[in-house]
C-alpha cells in the first residue's frame, strides 16, 4: 500500500520542509538551518501530537495548495495565516490557526497568505516520509541539502506522509496570539567600538525598516547609516544566527537561520535568543526598534520565553 | 593562548587568538577546535552546538536552555589543550583553467599590479598554500598566503553570481567557490574539480583547516575532458 501524500498544485514562494535544525557543521560552512520561527514550529506539532522536533512543512507569504492523496491525514497549521480547506464537494471552509483539522483523501488545504507575519507551518500528524541528511530534515537551498534535493518545492510534486493510524484525534487548541510590538532586543557585538558615538546613538534611538531584501539567509534593513569609524572589515570569522553585521555602507543586515558560517563585516551588535522568532516573522516596511540589554537580562528573558512557550504546549498537550 | 573570552549574543563564546593572521596562530585555533570536538563526541560537555574555527578565532556555539556563557567560560578555561593531537596534513592538487572565459578579472588585475596575466599566474602557481578555514558556503577553503605583488582588495560591487568552481584571490587570501553564490573576490580561473562532496557524509569537505593545496594550470581541453 503506498502511502499518503500531498500534491503541490500550487508551490506558494518559498515551502520547504524544516525542523529544529542541522548542528555541528559550521566548521565546515553548513548552516544551520531549521524553522525560522521555532516556537510556532513546535506548536504546530503539538497540536497533532508529534514529538516536537518531527519535520514540517514551513512557507512564506504564498503558501501552497496541496491536494491529499491516498489517505486521511490531521493537520493543524501555525503563524499568522489566511487558508481554507476545499471538501470533495467544493465547499471551501475558512481554516483557523491553532488548532487540528481532519483532512480526507482529495480534499485540499488551500494557505492563501501569511498576514502580518512572514512564515507559517503545517504539520502532519505522524509527520512526513523523508530521508535524513546529518540528522536533520531541514533543506539548505544554499547547499542543496536536504529533502527534495535541498531545493524549495515546485508545482506538481509530490511530500509523502508517514502511514499511520488516524488517531480518534480529540480537537486541540491553543489561545495563541503572535506578538505585535516591534523591539528587538540586543547585547552589543565584538566590533560595537568599531562606531563612532553618533552612529551608537542612532542605533539605539531611532528605528530601522525592514527592506525587501529578506530571506531565510537574512534582513537588510534601511534607516541612517552607521559610521564605522576603525574598518569596514574585519578578518573572516564565523557568525551566529542574530548576528547584527554592518557592511561598509553603513546599513545593518540580520542574520537568520541560512546564514554563511563565515564573514568579514564588523559585528555591531547580536539579537537575543528570546527575540530571534520574532525577529524572522517581520515583512518588509516593518519599522522596528532595537534595545541594548546585557547579559543577565538576555539569559533571564530567554528563560522567561521558553516558560511561556511550554505554557502553550501544555495547553494542548 | 586565547587572548580573550567574551560573549558573542547570549548564546555562543567568542575566543580571540590575536589578530595576526599566520599558521602557528591558525594552528592554535585547530587543537582547540579538535580538542573540543572530541569532547562533545565523547559527550564530556553538554550543550555545544557548534564549533568555528576561523583565522584567528573561534566560536563556541551552545544551547542556552541547557548551559549559559559563564559555566561554559569556565569550561574552556580550564581545558587542558594537547597539541597537535591529529591535524589534517594532506597535500591536494587542484587543477585550474585560467582562459578568459574562466578567468574574469585578469584585464583589471593587469593594470592595478601592472603584470602580465603570465607574470600573475607564475606568482600564483609558484606557491603551496595553506587551508586556514572552511566556511561561508559549505566546504568553501580560505587559503594562504598570495605572494604580495598579487595581493588585491574584493571588488567594490561584490558579483551577484560568481560560477561554481572559480577560484578567487583577495587581500593574502585564495579560495575556491564550491557553489554558485554571491561573491566580491577576485576571479582567476575556474576548477573542474569537485572540492564539497555532499554525499559523502563522513567527510564532504575536500580540503580542510591544516591541509595544504598546490594549483597546477589546465588547458581548456583537459578541463572539459577533466573526469573526478
Amino acid at each position: 500500500m503506498t502511502n499518503p501524500y500531498f500534491e503541490i498544485l500550487r508551490p506558494g514562494i518559498n515551502t520547504t520542509i524544516q525542523d529544529s535544525g542541522r548542528n555541528y557543521l559550521y566548521h565546515i560552512g553548513i548552516t544551520v538551518s531549521g524553522a525560522i520561527d521555532q516556537r510556532n514550529y513546535k506548536l504546530a506539532n503539538c497540536l497533532v501530537n508529534n514529538k516536537l522536533n518531527e519535520a514540517i512543512i514551513e512557507f512564506a507569504y504564498q503558501g501552497p495548495l496541496l491536494r491529499l492523496n491516498n489517505g486521511n491525514i490531521n493537520f493543524a497549521i501555525t503563524g499568522d495565516i489566511f487558508f481554507n480547506i476545499i471538501k470533495n464537494n467544493s465547499e471551501v471552509v475558512e481554516g483557523k490557526c491553532y488548532q487540528n483539522y481532519i483532512l480526507k483523501e482529495g480534499e485540499q488545504i488551500d494557505i492563501i497568505s501569511t498576514k502580518k507575519s512572514a512564515y507559517g507551518y503545517l504539520a502532519i500528524s505522524g509527520g512526513f516520509q523523508l530521508k535524513e541528511t546529518w540528522k536533520s530534515y531541514s533543506i539548505n537551498t544554499k547547499a542543496q541539502i536536504g529533502p527534495n534535493n535541498g531545493k524549495k518545492y515546485s508545482v506538481n510534486e509530490k511530500i509523502f506522509i508517514k502511514n499511520s493510524i488516524l488517531k480518534n484525534s480529540k480537537n486541540k487548541k491553543i489561545n495563541y496570539k503572535n506578538p505585535l510590538n516591534n523591539i528587538i532586543r540586543v547585547l552589543k557585538g565584538t566590533n560595537f567600538d568599531y562606531f563612532s558615538k553618533e552612529a551608537k546613538d542612532i542605533f539605539f534611538n531611532q528605528s530601522y525598516s525592514v527592506t525587501r531584501m529578506v530571506d531565510r539567509m537574512g534582513m537588510r534593513l534601511e534607516g541612517s547609516n552607521l559610521e564605522n569609524i576603525v574598518n569596514t572589515n574585519i578578518k573572516s570569522e564565523g557568525l551566529i544566527r542574530g548576528v547584527i553585521q554592518v557592511p561598509a555602507d553603513g546599513k545593518p543586515i540580520i542574520l537568520l537561520s541560512d546564514h554563511g558560517t563565515i564573514g568579514g563585516y564588523p559585528k555591531i551588535a547580536v539579537v537575543i535568543s528570546a527575540d530571534l522568532d520574532k525577529v524572522a516573522q517581520f515583512t518588509p516596511g516593518t519599522t522596528i526598534q532595537f534595545k541594548e540589554v546585557n547579559l543577565d537580562e538576555a539569559e533571564k528573558l530567554f528563560k522567561d520565553y521558553t516558560i511561556e512557550t511550554d505554557n502553550y504546549l501544555n495547553e494542548c498537550s | 593562548m586565547i587572548k580573550n573570552i567574551s560573549n558573542l549574543g547570549d548564546a555562543a563564546i567568542y575566543c580571540d587568538f590575536g589578530s595576526d593572521v599566520n599558521e602557528v596562530i591558525n594552528s592554535n585555533v585547530t587543537d582547540y577546535f579538535n580538542h573540543i570536538t572530541n569532547l562533545v563526541k565523547q559527550e564530556k560537555i553538554q550543550g555545544i552546538t557548534n564549533l568555528t574555527p576561523s583565522y584567528n578565532k573561534l566560536i563556541i556555539s551552545f544551547d542556552l536552555s541547557v548551559i549559559d556563557f559563564l559555566k561554559l567560560k569556565k569550561i574552556i578555561e580550564n581545558l587542558d589543550i594537547k597539541k597537535h593531537i591529529k591535524k589534517n596534513n594532506q597535500k591536494i592538487k587542484i587543477p585550474v583553467c585560467c582562459d578568459d572565459e574562466y578567468g574574469l578579472d585578469f584585464e583589471r588585475l593587469s593594470n592595478k599590479f601592472n603584470l602580465s596575466k603570465d607574470e600573475i599566474l607564475d606568482f600564483f602557481f609558484d606557491k603551496e598554500y595553506f587551508c586556514y578555514m572552511t566556511g561561508f558556503i559549505a566546504g568553501m577553503p580560505f587559503l594562504g598566503d598570495l605572494d604580495k605583488k598579487i595581493r588585491i582588495n574584493r571588488l567594490d560591487t561584490p558579483r551577484v553570481k560568481v560560477p561554481e568552481g572559480s577560484v578567487g584571490i583577495t587581500e593574502q587570501f585564495a579560495n575556491i567557490y564550491t557553489f554558485e553564490s554571491p561573491g566580491g573576490w577576485n576571479i582567476i580561473g575556474n576548477t573542474p574539480k569537485k572540492v564539497f562532496h555532499k554525499l559523502n557524509l563522513l567527510d564532504p569537505a575536500l580540503i580542510k583547516p591544516g591541509d595544504k593545496v598546490i594549483f597546477y594550470q589546465i588547458s581548456k581541453e583537459e578541463y572539459l575532458e577533466f573526469n573526478d
